[in-house]
């Protein structure tokens, strides 16, 4: 936490300190609290009169069919999207960490997606999707299916999943190969040694070694799809057609800023808020130390 | 290599192969799509092979009005606004956090675990669920349309300053005692000793919020109504829903182009501190 040296007290480290402590207070702090007392508040369309009404705002979330789909959609948008994109670079990086030649290119050709915002990988889908003119509705014509995502709930829902997992992959594989080249040669060779082949030296020795990796992935993938993905959702569906891609985070903004229900939306963010802390104790507890952005 | 299997050499490279062609798809048909005239990207099929449109499509892009009928800033200023405000992030959130983990790591001061849990809150709490009351904010103060009211808020945040703290606690005791012995004070140490010892942490850093900050696309939008202070990235959104009207497909896509190419390239080049920064922080 401290150095056992350090400088003697002055007025120094408060000047040090204070640029962050500073637009922290105005732009996280404040904010914050002011998300906590407005989800305590109903105010009238006009904004004409508020009234404090203590837990009123979070007993009708709760009791809101809207919100609770919403809750439920955004579980399942987030552990498939974390699940696609953690098994295809499950796969990438267990291929990838074979290789001894060429590995810097086929990592340097894979990891360009993180680059990538959620929303132009958002666009670039669903160009490819277009019903009208995308190559995918094309080909989907021939296998029968057709393809309509402004139409079809489940098909929109698909489209904003891949788009997300697309984009998310190259993450997830940088740290699978971090992960599996961290393990000592020695026992990979102890057990081709006993006759283990690799794909049982994949399933009994790396991928449990890998596990802690897989554990905090899975933390980093569910916060992804809650916040991040906002950028795709927006540009790509709107979190149509009807509800049928309205995930949380894209309830609040739209509920806040389309719908105008300041206290309903805060009190949305408050669970957000609360989701969040969770999400981040559980990664701190498990897996100790890792810091992630 | 453990062993030698040829069989299974070559299921790695299909496997790898197939992986990069699947990744790199979208963007095939992105820059496909860029190097086409507006007639033939109407017509279904789509191409698959690049055309000779490139250059044409970037220059009315770049330079042009944008889409016919919709009322948005050139490109070139949005690629401007981009990297600005990317700069800014970056910059900014290294020096303010360099300067508070280094008050945290190397004073022993009156509130300082309190100023600790305070910066550590922020970690959970991301723009996304306090959109509104920042945004409130942001107005109260006048930034709405600027670049401080793009970039300020998305500086305050405390994974930086986490990170200088990790690197900080790694460098010896013995290094400030004989700095000290030396007649050394605070800030010559962390100039003279403290950055250049950082240097690829800054430098990997620096890498990870550039690209944090060039593919933001909620808080953008929100704080600009002017159409001069667009960022690029923001700007495809309003472009895509201009395509239900009258699909330009190919000024959408070489703008989407645009956009990506400078991250793409940032990550490219300095691909191993980005490599370092993302995974190798936790020492």
């Amino acid at each position: 936490m401290l150095k056992r040296v350090h400088f003697p007290t002055s007025a120094l480290p408060y000047l040090l300190v204070a640029p962050q402590i500073l637009i922290t207070l105005v732009f996280f702090i404040w904010p914050a609290s002011q998300a906590m007392y407005q989800s305590f508040l109903i105010e009238d369309a006009f904004g004409l009169g508020t009234e404090f009404v203590w837990f009123e705002n979070f007993e009708i979330l709760w009791s809101d069919s809207h919100y609770l789909a919403s809750f439920q959609r955004t579980a399942v948008f987030s552990l498939l999207v974390a699940g696609l994109s953690m098994g295809v670079a499950l796969l990438l990086a267990g291929f990838a960490q074979r290789v001894v030649r060429g590995a810097m290119f086929y990592r340097t050709l894979l990891i360009w997606p993180y680059a990538v915002a959620p929303v132009l990988a958002g666009a670039l889908w669903v160009f490819m999707f277009n019903p009208t003119l995308g190559i995918f509705p094309y080909f989907l014509e021939f296998a029968g299916i057709t393809w309509n995502h402004y139409l079809n709930g489940t098909q929109a829902m698909a489209l904003v999943i891949l788009a997300a997992a697309w984009k998310q992959v190259a993450y997830n594989f940088l740290f699978y190969l971090a992960a599996m080249q961290s393990i000592p040669n020695s026992v990979i060779e102890a057990a081709a040694i006993d006759g283990a082949g690799p794909a049982r030296r994949f399933w009994t020795i790396i991928f449990p070694l890998i596990s802690p990796t897989t554990f905090f992935l899975l933390v980093i993938n569910m916060v992804y799809a809650f916040f991040e993905t906002f950028g795709i959702i927006h540009a790509v569906t709107q979190g149509g057609p009807g509800t049928s891609t309205t995930i949380l985070v894209y309830k609040v903004f739209n509920d806040g800023f389309v719908g105008l229900d300041l206290g309903g939306s805060a009190a949305q963010s408050v669970v957000l808020m609360v989701l969040v802390i969770a999400m981040t104790v559980v990664q701190f507890r498990f897996v100790e130390r890792k810091v992630a952005y | 290599m453990v062993e030698n299997r040829p069989l299974v050499t070559f299921l790695t490279h299909l496997v790898l192969v197939l992986g990069v062609l699947a990744i790199a798809l979208p963007v095939w048909i992105t820059f496909v799509a860029s190097t086409h005239d507006q007639l033939r990207m109407n017509q279904a099929p789509l191409p698959l092979w690049p055309g000779n449109y490139f250059l044409e499509n970037m220059k009315q892009t770049l330079f042009g009005s944008g889409l016919s009928g919709t009322e948005t800033a050139p490109v070139w200023l949005m690629l401007l606004n981009s990297l600005a405000m990317a700069l800014m992030i970056s910059t900014g959130k290294i020096a303010i956090s360099l300067l508070s983990a280094f008050a945290i790591v190397y004073f022993k001061f009156p509130f300082r675990m309190g100023f600790f849990w305070m910066i550590f809150i922020t970690l959970m709490l991301p723009v996304e669920v306090r959109i509104l009351p920042t945004f409130e904010v942001v107005a109260n103060l006048g930034l709405l349309n600027s670049y401080w009211g793009l970039s300020i808020p998305l500086i305050a945040s405390a994974t930086a300053t986490f990170m200088f703290r990790q690197v900080f606690l790694t460098v010896p005791d013995e290094l400030l005692e004989s700095a000290r012995i030396d007649g050394a004070g605070p800030l010559r140490f962390f100039f003279d000793i403290l950055l250049p010892l950082s240097r690829t942490n800054i430098a990997a850093l620096f890498v990870i919020l550039f690209i944090f900050g060039w593919n933001q696309y909620l808080w953008p939008l929100l704080i600009t109504t002017d159409t001069s202070m667009t960022t690029i990235v923001m700007s495809i959104k309003q472009m895509l829903e201009a395509a239900e009207q009258s699909p330009q497909w190919n000024i959408i896509m070489t703008t989407a182009l645009l956009a990506m190419i400078p991250p793409v390239f940032v990550v490219i080049a300095m691909q191993k501190l980005f490599v370092q920064g993302l995974t190798e922080t936790d020492k």
